[in-house]
């Protein structure tokens, strides 16, 4: 095993670091290319988003200079990057890829999208030929992990935006949101999301007020609502059992005594105000009232940061997948690596029968069939047998920690050579290849 | 030996009883399954307790024992339907104590008051129990659910981090589950004290509303009927319509307690 990995996420850098080394999706093709052509790399690829960007490799003898590499690919001196920096080799690197493929190492920890991402960056490495044998096996490896510590625990169960907290609280309240009306005031992008969300749940119909009346209308058409004249809010606001509001008027818009009005005219049933506007829309004395619920938007990154809490109980059970999985790979890995050896004992010792046999029939002339079949038969069995032993203890061997000794030991009693066999380190030289 | 399956009811109950404190504090759905089956145990013992009393002939209808075992039979019954209906054993926060409380007078053996006049219609009087019981196992089940209104309405208030993953049901549910129960709980009690007031009348030939059992009674009447009322009409919950419901619970105890010093409505030995 000699992978390496440096990178940068949002725990180890600041966002102005985070820019600087982000790489555009259209430039990936070429980093990864520049990566694969650097001294001392066999397979590299590249992971860039917005919370992360690291470089994993496969190097010719595991002390590649991925530093180095970042340095001149990025123009950055070293004081400005290397405080930053985490790089992680052999089982470390492959523990943290397994990690950050699980989405253990993101930020929300548990969320869906930073495996899409690595399965994109993987492609498209693949794609330029930057990624072969070893990387190939790596983050196959990687996928299946994240696979696993999703549907064997909750770490990625409960959801996380903003929007879907809103939902989720629309819920403690009203229970089923199945015939609910939302009101929108004010059209945003985030009002327009969340209220995408609350549809998805059931809401039966939506409200759209803004203070231009056109873009109500717009918006309300995207959802098959009504757009009400903003004049009309506080006569109507009553009619919405959640109301998502995000405008930009200076003051609160909605006071103790709108609350009072709404609730006198629905018999006191809940209302849910969604406040996503800084400054806030809805004002704190209109929260106080028995029957009205607010949100602001801090109290929603509350409420996501909590089910973030929730998420780090179950990433404590992914974690523990996570090493029994790095030491299964790592096995997997060894085994993988004495399999040359033996394909080469073998090829070696049938060249010998071959050559052997070819000795006889010149000395003894033509012979019968009976005479083949017997020489033949005679010459595997003994080569058979007398390889049996030193094939078992290779493979026992792969498993412990011994097999480079036994590797190097059976390579040099058999006078054994490959095409790397200049390659400094033995163990790794007999590594799988496409 | 009625009495003795009472008690094994009882020890189930007491399952529900921690669960109930438990759930104060911490989810727990394991817990919640265990107590669901320990009630459920209870009510089948406390069925054959009922049953054999019932068969053995020996029923005093109006006695300590036998009200209060049959007053926490039906609310264990109110409390099933609810979990039938809306799959939540949290009102058995409040409904447990209260089984358990009644469930522990009744299977404790002492000396009960006594039924002074004999009464002469025996119809009457066994339905004017029933019905009164009903009316108020409701009346227990809707006050728990005003409590648990409030503790829900708080946990949202205060949006704390555990609001989200809270053991309490949607705070619609629960008010539902309480308006539901009051609305059924009703039309028993109205019923219940008129038949009561049958008995009265054939026994005594007359309504004595100074009372105090009379008079406690029609008091928890009008605030039940005000609670009635003020939820229909204005749609009260929350904090008003759990002060109404505690109000109406005193009024309902008071109301029973003074079956000790009423001169007319007195408990026969069971």
């Amino acid at each position: 095993m000699r992978f390496q990995l440096i990178g940068v996420n949002h725990k180890s850098a600041p966002l102005e670091v985070r820019e600087r080394l982000a790489i555009p999706e259209s430039r990936l093709p070429d980093t990864c290319r520049d990566l694969r052509a650097y001294p001392g790399i066999e397979e590299g690829m590249v992971i860039s988003t917005c919370n992360r960007v690291e470089i994993v490799a496969h190097t010719t003898n595991g002390h590649a200079d991925l530093r180095g590499f970042l340095h001149q690919h990025f123009h950055l001196k070293p004081e400005e990057l290397d405080a930053h920096l985490y790089e992680f080799r052999e089982k470390d690197a492959v523990r943290h890829l397994f990690r950050v493929a699980s989405s253990l190492d993101s930020m929300v920890v548990g969320e869906a999208q930073i495996l899409g991402q690595v399965k994109e960056a993987y492609a498209t490495a693949r794609a330029v030929g930057a990624v072969r044998g070893q990387l190939d096996q790596l983050f196959s490896r990687a996928f299946a992990v994240a696979k696993r510590v999703r549907s064997e625990t909750a770490v990625g169960s409960s959801s996380v935006s903003i929007a879907s907290v809103a939902v989720e609280l629309a819920k403690k309240i009203f229970g089923t949101l199945e015939g609910k009306t939302v009101f929108i005031v004010g059209a945003g992008k985030m009002s327009e999301l969340a209220a995408r969300h609350l549809m998805a749940h059931g809401c039966a119909s939506i409200f759209v007020a803004n203070r231009t009346y056109e873009r109500a209308i717009g918006l309300a058409q995207k959802f098959n609502g009504q757009a009400i004249k903003f004049d009309d809010l506080y006569s109507t606001c009553d009619r919405a059992d959640i109301v998502i509001t995000s405008t930009g008027a200076p003051h609160a818009i909605f006071r103790r005594e709108h609350g009072e009005q709404f609730l006198a005219r629905r018999k006191n049933r809940p209302m849910f105000f969604i406040d996503i506007a800084v400054p806030r829309d809805v004002s704190p004395e209109m929260g106080k009232l028995d029957g009205i619920f607010t949100y602001d938007i801090d109290d929603l990154q509350q409420a996501v940061s909590s089910h973030v809490a929730d998420r780090r109980k179950e990433a404590e059970l992914a974690e523990a997948i996570i090493t029994s999985e790095v030491e299964r790979f790592e096995a997997r890995l060894q085994t993988l690596d004495v399999v040359p050896t033996i394909v080469s004992l073998q090829d070696h010792l049938e060249t010998i029968r071959q050559a052997e046999i070819d000795r006889v029939r010149g000395r003894m002339g033509q012979l019968t069939p009976e005479q083949e079949i017997a020489i033949e038969a005679l010459t595997r069995g003994i080569i058979n047998k007398v390889m049996h032993t030193p094939i078992t203890t290779l493979k026992t061997a792969a498993k412990e920690s011994e097999a480079t000794t036994v590797v190097d030991v059976v390579r040099r009693l058999f006078n054994l050579h490959d095409k790397d066999a200049a390659a400094p380190d033995k163990k790794n030289e007999v590594g799988t290849r496409p | 030996m009625s009495l003795l399956w009472l008690r094994f009811a009882l020890g189930c109950y007491f399952i529900g009883l921690v669960y109930a404190f438990v759930a104060l504090t911490r989810t727990s759905d394991l817990f919640s399954r265990i107590a669901l089956h320990a009630a459920s145990l209870g009510m089948v013992f406390h069925f054959v307790s009922l049953a054999e009393l019932f068969l053995s002939g020996q029923v005093v209808w109006a006695s300590v024992h036998n009200g209060e075992s049959l007053l926490a039979f039906l609310s264990m019954t109110f409390f099933m339907i609810i979990y039938a209906i809306y799959q939540t054993t949290s009102p058995g926060v409040v409904v447990f104590p209260v089984v358990f409380f009644l469930t522990f007078v009744g299977a404790v053996d002492q000396q009960p008051v006594l039924l002074t006049q004999f009464v002469s219609h025996k119809g009457w009087l066994i339905a004017h129990i029933i019905l009164i019981f009903t009316g108020y196992a409701a009346l227990v089940l809707s006050f728990g659910a005003s409590l648990l209104y409030l503790l829900q309405e708080r946990r949202l208030k205060a949006k704390k981090s555990t609001s989200l993953i809270s053991f309490l049901p949607a705070l619609e549910v629960i008010d539902q589950i309480g308006y539901r129960s009051l609305l059924l709980g009703f039309p028993f009690m109205t019923l219940g004290l008129i038949t009561g007031s049958i008995v009265a009348i054939t026994t005594y030939g007359r309504m004595d509303f100074l009372d105090p059992k009379i008079l406690l009674s029609l008091l928890m009447w009008a605030v039940y009927m005000i609670m009635v009322f003020t939820r229909w009409n204005s749609g009260w919950r929350g904090r008003r319509a759990a002060f109404l419901a505690t109000f109406a619970f005193v009024a309902a105890l008071a109301a029973w307690a003074a079956n000790y010093f009423s001169a007319i409505h007195r408990f026969a030995a069971s």
